[in-house]
């Protein structure tokens, strides 16, 4: 067994990557995300990672530069946040067109405005709809497993997609956890080398992204939605067949004491592990509460999802994003489309927390306990809500 | 793959939507989306060539007998450029009908 130490996570991430034996890796600093590119740059120039590091002058040419070397054939890896997937925005969605299989992981931050660099999930859930596989670490371990399950998944000659690996900013990114690091050997016989199902090559010659008209978009635009869901089965294979071999076991939805629970919270990210020490308390109080998580994000694992809250009265939902003046905070509206006229279905009580760095706490998660007793008592689902935003929710008198 | 189909099954489409061969555009028939077309008054054309020359999408073409010009109404886009660099004024565009 791997042996296990204290790494900051950022940096435990750019080892992992560089397990991988990437060949490219172009990408541009960002706080939160910084210290992943800083390392990967120290792990080239001292010679221990044979691969191309090309310095960019902005992520917009980044995630260029990685399409390119991704077509080449070349295993290829990128990281950013905030700002920075906002200004890859219109690569994102050609990477997934062109099936290139590049690894981005992504240290979630808020947008701006106003500027600032701390948590939430504003970044990720504006790129819901890119076409990349999405998937979500709680902390170090898990991010530094999911870097290397991402290369096999996003390579995996039945997905053949680009994949984001996404991790909390600063609460996961900047913590020292103690993590064991796959050996070299290890990670060598899970990954197998890259081979490409279709690359850039002067003796056999093709065109990648020509323009495609209205006679064939739509037929391209189904052929991301039936890659991306087809990607399902070999993405649970390979979560398989990763824990058989390192022992850390990851499912598309996660459960942590959902049997017989009556409300349900569900949310992404490293705020989970806090929740899972107040679901502790509240079921040592013989309260019947449960964690659910979304672990896989595209794909959306609707069927796993209906499987894990089977039972539940109430479903409460904690977005770290929501789209002003629309419909709320966008797990919520996903867990929403999955239920919709399902018979038994549960009530849903949507809240907003963490917004830009606000820590959330037990406090939080007892506050929403309280709206989520009075709706299994009867109450009406009030809207959704800022629970913590100071002067009242918008609406209330 | 061979040639494409204009209206492939989305199953059939090469990976990432790639060209696989060259030469897409002798069947990527671009010229339907062109409002009007330039129309040749050949008692004045003194089959200098200069539309040829200037034809950003080099299909209008001098017969081989007689140097008439002849333009490809599949790629044509109607741009009118024949039109604004014919010295001899002898083009005219002319609106589409369905």
């Amino acid at each position: 067994m791997a042996e296990r130490k204290g790494m900051e996570v950022s940096i435990a991430m750019a080892e992992a990557a560089a397990l991988c034996d990437v060949d490219c890796i172009a990408a541009y600093p960002i706080t939160p995300q910084t210290h992943v590119v800083e390392h990967l740059a120290e792990i080239v120039a001292d010679g221990r990672l044979d691969a191309e590091f090309i310095p960019v002058e902005s992520e917009h040419a980044a995630l260029s530069a990685c399409c390119g070397c991704s077509a080449a054939g070349a295993r290829t890896f990128t990281a950013t946040s905030s700002q920075g997937l906002a200004l890859m925005h219109e690569i994102l969605f050609i990477t997934a067109n062109l099936r290139l299989p590049v690894v981005m992981v992504v240290a979630n931050r808020a947008l701006s405005g106003p500027i600032n660099i701390w948590n939430d999930h504003s970044d990720v859930m504006t790129e819901r709809d890119a076409g990349w596989v999405q998937i979500f670490a709680e902390n170090g371990q898990e991010a530094v497993d999911l870097v290397i399950l991402a290369h096999r998944i996003a390579e995996d000659k039945r997905v053949v997609l680009p994949m984001m690996v996404h991790f909390d900013g600063f609460t996961v990114s900047h913590v020292i956890e103690p993590i064991e690091m796959p050996t070299c050997d290890d990670v060598k016989e899970f990954l197998p080398e890259f081979a490409p199902l279709q690359r850039l090559d002067v003796d056999k010659p093709i065109s990648m992204g020509p323009v495609g008209m209205p006679n064939v978009y739509t037929e391209a635009k189904m052929m991301a939605e039936g890659v991306l869901r087809g990607a399902y089965g070999p993405i649970v294979e390979i979560l398989g067949a990763f824990g058989d071999r390192f022992g850390r076991r990851y499912r598309p939805v996660e459960t942590y004491r959902n049997e017989d629970a009556e409300i349900l919270y569900v949310m992404m990210g490293g705020i989970s592990e806090t929740a899972m020490t107040w679901v502790d308390q509240k079921r040592a109080k013989g309260e019947k509460v449960g964690l659910v998580r979304f672990r896989l994000w595209r794909p959306l694992p609707a069927d796993d999802f209906k499987a894990a809250i089977r039972g539940a009265s109430v479903v409460s939902v904690l977005d770290r994003h929501f789209s002003p003046g629309g419909a709320g905070g966008p797990v919520a509206q996903e867990v929403k489309w999955i239920l919709y006229g399902q018979p038994k279905a549960p009530q849903i009580v949507e809240t907003v927390v963490g917004l830009g760095g606000r820590d959330v706490t037990f406090k939080d998660f007892e506050k929403i306990y309280g709206t989520c007793k009075a709706v299994l008592g009867g109450a009406k689902v009030p809207p959704f809500e800022l629970t913590q935003v100071r002067g009242g929710h918008y609406g209330e008198v | 793959m061979s040639r494409q189909s204009p209206t492939p099954n989305w199953r059939d489409l090469a990976i990432g939507t790639a060209a696989l061969e060259p030469g897409s555009s002798r069947y990527n028939r671009t010229g339907d989306w062109r409002s009007s077309r330039p129309v040749w008054n050949l008692e004045n054309c003194v089959k200098c060539g200069v539309c040829t020359v200037f034809c950003p999408e080099g299909c209008i073409a001098m017969r081989a007998e007689d140097s008439t010009p002849l333009s490809d109404m599949e790629y044509c886009k109607g741009c009118g450029i024949c039109v604004a660099e014919c010295w001899t004024g002898c083009i005219a565009m002319e609106e589409e009908k369905e």
